[in-house]
């Protein structure tokens, strides 16, 4: 998102953002949702799947993930932002054993009994 | 008779955004560049262009007897007195609405185009059955709308109408801008709103006192306050309209002095 100088003087002084960049980030909100059709209860339900997905293969922080919509040019995208957490060394989490194709039914399996 | 004339729906979702005052400026200013064009006041249930245009005392006939038959398309028009190349079609009764199809729009528009290289269509509010007979007999659209949160959403449900009848092209008219609230970035920018209705901006219209001067006399700016600031966009659309590339006037130059240097130099873009 563009910052202009003013937006800058207004973060280092804590003041409240001058109120053109609020709207535009709500009205960027309300049309991706308007122009998608999808309900608040839907996107809900998408945006709990997509973790569970994504967690099945890398250690993601559940309470930090975030799914939304972007809209830009009249195309709305899917925005997904998962923080995936690291090791004490730096590396990416991944869910272990590694053997893929095995872990991947055996997840599988693990979500038909869930369900 | 006029071939190729331009069927062009002006219209905005939100009430109240300026459709109606910039229909009697475009109709007055495309007259004079000498360009036979009607205004349609389609807004049926509540009718406005007459007074904006200074022409309620002289209907006689309305939209509604021409198509009943009552009386030919020529009897219900009214000529503007002092731009001859302009006319009025007078909205008939509200209970027109409890009757008209988008069929009948389209019969009175196949009838007007005949005669003008223009018509113009002034657009109820909202999305319902009066917008929708309107854009059924339009082809193309411009859609007005002000720089504040509750216009822009409506204008994107309406654009989202068009895009899917095959509306084009679809223009912007940013109506109500106010320079300095700009500068100081409490009020949305002119790249705000096209970047997010992702329109053509065919022109953007001051916030003008005068606007409200000439509804009181029922002679809209661009008849003879030419020096409104209101009136200069007015006119530049109309000629942009007609193909003529004229420069968009930027509003950080509408306020000058060193406070505006300052309000700009503040809207620098770091990243
Ligand atoms: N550029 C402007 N500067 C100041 N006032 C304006 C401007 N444009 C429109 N107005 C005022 O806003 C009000 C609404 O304008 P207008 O009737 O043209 O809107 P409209 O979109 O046709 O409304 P409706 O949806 O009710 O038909 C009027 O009082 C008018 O004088
Ligand atoms: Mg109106």
């Amino acid at each position: 998102m563009a910052m202009t100088l003013r937006d800058i003087i207004n973060k280092l002084l804590r003041r409240q953002p001058a109120s053109a960049s609020t709207a535009r980030e709500r009205l960027q909100l309300v049309l991706a949702h308007d122009r998608s059709d999808l309900s608040t209860e839907l996107l809900d339900q998408m945006r709990k799947e997509i973790l569970e997905v994504v967690a099945k293969y890398v250690e993601i922080d559940v309470d930090e993930g975030a799914v939304s919509l972007e809209t830009e040019d009249r195309m709305t995208a899917l925005v997904a932002n998962l923080p995936i957490k690291r090791t004490m060394t730096g590396q990416i989490k991944l869910k272990e054993p590694k053997n893929e194709s095995e872990e991947n039914s055996q997840q599988t399996a693990g979500t038909d009994q869930n369900s | 008779m006029a071939t190729d004339t331009r069927v062009i729906l002006i219209c905005s979702g939100k009430g109240g955004v300026g459709k109606t005052t910039l229909t009697a400026n475009l109709g007055i200013s495309l007259a004079r560049q000498g360009l036979t064009t009607a205004v349609l006041d389609a807004d049926f249930g509540l009718r406005n262009l007459d007074l904006l245009l200074g022409l309620e005392n002289r209907i006689v006939y309305t939209a509604q007897e021409v198509l009943e038959e009552e009386c030919r398309l020529d009897q219900a028009l009214v000529k503007h007195k002092q731009e001859s190349n302009l006319s009025l079609l007078p909205a008939g009764n509200p209970r027109m609405l409890d009757w008209l199809k988008p069929d009948d729009m389209k019969r009175i528009v196949e009838m007007l185009k005949e005669q003008f290289n223009y018509v113009l269509i002034d657009c109820p509010a909202g999305v319902e059955d009066g917008f929708k007979n309107a854009m059924a007999a339009s082809q193309e659209a411009i859609v007005v709308t002000n720089p504040e949160v509750s216009a822009v959403r409506d204008a994107d449900r309406v654009i989202g109408l068009l895009n899917t009848n095959s509306i084009k092209p679809v223009q912007l008219v940013l109506n109500r801008v106010r320079p300095k609230m700009m500068a100081n970035q409490e009020m949305l920018s002119i790249d705000d709103v096209t970047d997010i209705l992702a329109l053509p901006l065919l022109g953007l219209v001051l916030e003008d006192e005068q606007v409200i001067v000439s509804t009181n006399r029922g002679e809209p700016l661009t008849l003879n306050s030419l020096n409104s600031p209101a009136a200069k966009c007015y006119l530049n659309i109309a000629k942009r309209l007609q193909g003529e590339d004229i420069p968009l006037i930027d509003p950080a130059e509408e306020s000058s002095g060193l406070g505006a240097k300052f309000r700009r130099l503040m809207q620098t873009k770091i990243f």
